[in-house]
């Protein structure tokens, strides 16, 4: 899906601020970041159109180290700023950076409601799977009994799962990666970037303080054919050694199957283009947790209205019925009389 | 009109009339009301409304709950209330008459729909007998109407079915009314023409009653007389009549003509305040993006993004919506970037009373912040102050780069008045720059940008806008270091941008307070908003009863007029009527330690010239007793 009729104007260092990065060492927020520079250039973007905005977080410092505009807003409401922002200025790149709690609590509503208006935000959701800034306690997306500090006896909220919520809320482009993998996390912010309307990515995003290892059972080089499903366009979804594993649709559910047990056709082919979403809610919900085989890449891409567009679409056809902005008139429009 | 004989009934020539027309939510009294005012506008009266409706759309049929009223004062002098009681009631079945009777000045006028006035309704309304005959009314003039009969003979040859018929006796009443006070006929019926367009029966059917109801005034030999008010001597000019939600709606559209920036509005409908959302959305022709958002701190916060995205950003909402805005404020307080929030104040706490007026959020919109978050409020005096509050407000936040709150109230929302249209040139340029060059160096001697480096007159930050080359910054809520804008921990610089912060806002250029009235008073009564018009009447009949007042009207709140503490301290008493338990009346004391006394009302309905005529002068006669 690279451009390559793109002549990258910027290097990946023009688009590192000045700014001291300041998350852990070790942290997965730093390849995530690595990535998205070394990406920019190649967007056929300059950093003065380019707009990061973020809530409160750990991952939401991350447009303080992007050399372009930026807005560190507050705690949940970044896809609502962004999306003021996207309206006023449908010319820019906007892009809405956040984690699990950030994302799906506190901010749950702004998410879901950015989505279904398809407004050209791109959501990158860097989820961990625990609150990190506040220092370790359950997120949304926390395992059921997971032990943090304010949850000593396992918590007891079922987590959600964010392409699950995401395909609910009738986002037009869904998709996962994860902090180990560069390349892959590139090729999917770029498909990101490229999609016409709110697009949303899933990044697994290892923790090392809090929340160590929460995806190694997919993640890791070791584990990857096992448990890693790369979802291809077109292509039947398989995994493991020589393709050793499938999916099939077992009754409108995925299940993993030995590829010698089925005949090929059987097999589920990818498409992310369907536009009715059950096959892509069914591969989200393939994995109960990252320990058991887990798709990534694009699951859904399918065109609908962009919300700014549209709103500028208005904009335009108000003109041509009522004509262009007079004040004058409008002083006039509900009957005047003189004395 | 007709060419029945008509009797000849004396003119009589009045200076004023108050009337209020009440019926059930779903009996047309607003659209009654709208109609008899625009017609009474247009023969050049002054004139001023208050529609009183209740929360529920539809409240069950015939209760006092459901009650809708529309008081309208039309006059043939300059008038600022919609007057303390009206002189005529017109009250469509016995709740209306059961929930406006006690308003009704005494001797006025009752024109009763009596068809309403059966067991049933009765009972609803709570009357255990029939105030049409027991005596309720011997102290008023009754003139009772068979309203739904008469409608109903006079729909029906136009095939009308009988339980629609009666839906049109609004108009009859209006056709009554009007000929009351002989107002033309014409208008009304092409208003019907245009709002029923596309229904021919619908517009048949109101146009027979309206006539109806027109010619039993001339025919029903039960009326005495009827009336004229002549038209005021208002300033010569073209008006229009606006009431406050669109005033300030058309404020916001124009104020970003003025600043020649997109007009962005991000919103979720509130009552009193969805009418502005609704006017703006009617305005993409002049560029106006409005949003209604999925709550009201995500309609905040979309404007912090438009602003960034270097539109002209607004928010509307009211209390309760104020609250939850408060951490966006406060982010747009440390962004320093300009917005205009919108409080149509309503009665509280909680839902409390969504459709009655209260001034109760001033100290939220001054202090409901966590930690220093200080922003300019304004507050409108009159409907159609609201226009040019809403550019004063727009010029503030631009020029300052601050949210800037406009205090607003369901009276002035809808409330209406003649509007001497302004000279669209002479309208004040708000416009600012943005930021386009560096504006510093790094130690190598490149240039950079600085996107807190303050104007040193204004201590405003430049506002660089997303797509100009070279300025890229971020900005965020976490503190920040003063020029640089990063992020900055320091004790000294947190304490020096605290400071700053504050004397940008206590910098804002507000004009003087001026001094209705004698300088040599005894006696000031301050106000603020929505009570100008109730205190400018009362100070008005103080004065000719011989009483030295003043009267000084804040229109500005935070900061507050640099002269205002000098100009109070020279009365021997200073009065405030506020609804609200005396929020400005502390914010004065303990600014200025002047002794301002409280006149409070908070029931949901604006104070009357009299309440407050006859709070200050007890406070004038202990004075002259003292």
């Amino acid at each position: 899906m690279t451009d390559t009729s793109i002549t990258p104007t910027t290097q990946p260092g023009d688009w590192a601020s000045d700014q001291e990065v300041r998350w852990c060492p070790g942290c997965g927020d730093y390849s995530i970041l690595t990535a998205m520079r070394m990406l920019m250039p190649s967007l056929g973007t300059e950093p003065h159109n380019t707009v990061f905005v973020s809530g409160i977080g750990c991952a939401a410092r991350f447009p303080y180290y992007m050399n372009s505009y930026g807005v560190h807003g507050i705690h949940g409401r970044a896809p609502a700023i962004a999306t003021g922002l996207a309206m006023a200025r449908p010319d820019l790149d906007v892009w809405v950076i956040g984690g699990d709690g950030d994302m799906l609590s506190i901010g749950g509503n702004h998410l879901i409601h950015a989505l279904r208006r398809n407004v050209k935000i791109k959501v990158l959701l860097f989820n961990n799977q625990i609150y990190g800034l506040t220092k370790g306690q359950f997120s949304p997306t926390s395992e059921i009994g997971k032990v943090t500090k304010s949850s000593p006896m396992g918590s007891l909220d079922a987590p959600f799962n964010p392409l699950a919520v995401a395909l609910g809320a009738e986002a037009s482009f869904v998709a996962r990666t994860h902090d180990m993998d560069r390349q892959h996390m590139m090729d999917t912010f770029r498909r990101a970037h490229e999609h016409d309307g709110a697009a949303f990515v899933e990044v697994f995003q290892n923790c090392n303080v809090f929340n160590d290892g929460a995806f190694e059972g997919v993640t890791k080089k070791q584990n990857r054919d096992a448990n890693l499903i790369s979802l291809t366009h077109g292509e039947p979804i398989q995994f493991g050694a020589d393709g050793e594993f499938g999916v099939i649709d077992e009754s409108g559910c995925a299940r993993v199957v030995h590829t010698a047990d089925v005949s090929t056709d059987e097999l589920l082919t990818h498409d992310e283009t369907k536009h009715d979403p059950s096959t892509a809610f069914m591969l989200a919900r393939l994995a109960r947790g990252p320990f058991e085989p887990t798709p990534i890449g694009v699951f859904r891409a399918v065109r609908r209205s962009e919300y700014a567009m549209a709103s500028t679409r208005q904009l335009a056809a108000a003109q041509q019925k009522q004509g262009a902005a007079d004040i004058a008139q409008l002083l006039r429009s509900r009957g005047t009389w003189y004395v | 009109m007709t060419d029945t004989a008509s009797r000849e009934l004396p003119l009589q020539e009045i200076d004023e009339v108050i009337i209020r027309f009440a019926g059930d939510s779903g009996d047309g009294m607003q659209l009654t009301g709208d109609q008899f005012t625009s017609i009474s506008a247009a023969l050049g009266n002054d004139l001023s409304t208050l529609p009183e409706f209740p929360a529920e759309i539809r409240a069950p049929q015939g209760t006092l709950a459901g009650v809708s009223a529309f008081q309208v004062r039309i006059s043939d002098f300059d008038i600022t209330t919609p007057g303390d009681a009206p002189t005529v009631l017109v009250a469509m079945n016995p709740a209306a008459l059961k929930a406006q009777l006690h308003n009704l000045a005494q001797g006025g006028a009752l024109i009763l729909n009596t068809d309403a006035f059966n067991d049933r309704n009765l009972e609803k309304a709570g009357y255990s007998s029939n105030p049409l005959d027991d005596g309720t009314l011997d102290d008023y003039r009754s003139y009772p109407v068979p309203m739904s009969q008469i409608t109903r003979d006079a729909v029906a040859e136009h095939g009308v079915k009988p339980r629609d018929a009666e839906r049109s006796k609004n108009f009859f009443a209006l056709g009554l009314i009007s000929w009351m006070y002989t107002r033309p006929v014409e208008p009304t019926l092409e208003f019907i023409n245009t709002k029923f367009r596309g229904r021919e029966q619908v517009i048949n059917a109101n146009t027979a009653a309206f006539k109806a109801g027109y010619n039993f005034g001339e025919t029903a030999e039960i009326f005495e007389a009827h009336y004229e008010v002549k038209p005021a001597p208002l300033a010569p000019g073209e008006y229009t009549n606006v009431n406050g939600n669109t005033a300030l709606a058309w404020g916001c559209v124009v104020a970003g003509q003025l600043a020649r920036l997109p007009v962005f509005l991000g919103s979720y409908p509130i009552t009193p305040a969805s009418d502005i959302l609704h006017e703006m959305s009617l305005k993409k022709n002049f560029g106006v993006r409005t949003f209604q958002a999925e709550d009201e701190i995500a309609a905040a916060a979309s404007a912090v993004g438009a602003a960034f995205g270097g539109a002209l950003a607004f928010t509307s909402t009211s209390g309760p919506g104020l609250a939850l805005k408060g951490e966006t404020l406060s982010l747009a307080v440390s962004l320093e970037l300009p917005m205009v929030v919108l409080d149509i104040q309503r009665g509280g706490p909680s839902t409390g009373l969504p459709t009655k007026p209260e001034q109760a959020d001033l100290m939220m919109a001054m202090y409901g912040r966590h930690s220093e978050s200080p922003l300019p409020i304004v507050a409108p005096r009159s409907p159609a102050d609201c226009f040019d509050i809403a550019i004063e407000a727009s010029r503030i936040a631009l020029k300052y780069r601050t949210p800037v709150i406009v205090l607003s109230d369901g009276y002035l929302a809808n409330s209406s008045e003649p509007w001497l249209l302004p000279d669209v040139d002479a309208l004040p340029d708000i416009g600012v720059d943005f930021a386009t060059e560096f504006n510093g160096t790094n130690e190598d001697g490149d240039g950079i940008f600085l996107p807190y480096l303050r104007d040193p007159d204004t201590l405003a930050r430049p506002w660089a806008i997303p797509g100009t080359p070279g300025l890229m910054h971020r900005v965020g809520g976490i503190e920040k270091e003063d020029g640089t804008g990063n992020i900055s921990y320091e004790p000294e610089n947190h304490q020096l941008m605290v400071d700053l912060r504050q004397a940008k806002i206590d910098g804002v250029d507000v004009p003087d307070v001026e001094v209705a009235g004698e300088a040599d008073a005894d006696l000031a009564v301050l106000g603020w908003g929505s009570t100008w018009g109730a205190i400018d009447a009362a100070a008005g009949r103080l004065r000719d009863d011989g009483h030295r007042v003043a009267h000084v009207h804040l229109r500005h709140l935070n900061p507050l007029p640099a002269n205002l503490g000098e100009v109070l301290r020279r009365y021997r008493a200073v009065v405030c009527p506020e609804m609200n338990k005396g929020q400005l009346c502390d914010l004065v004391r303990a600014k200025y330690l002047i002794d301002v006394e409280h006149i409070g009302k908070i029931d949901g309905v604006p104070f009357t010239t009299g309440e407050v005529t006859s709070a200050v002068r007890k406070r004038l006669e202990e004075l002259a007793g003292s």
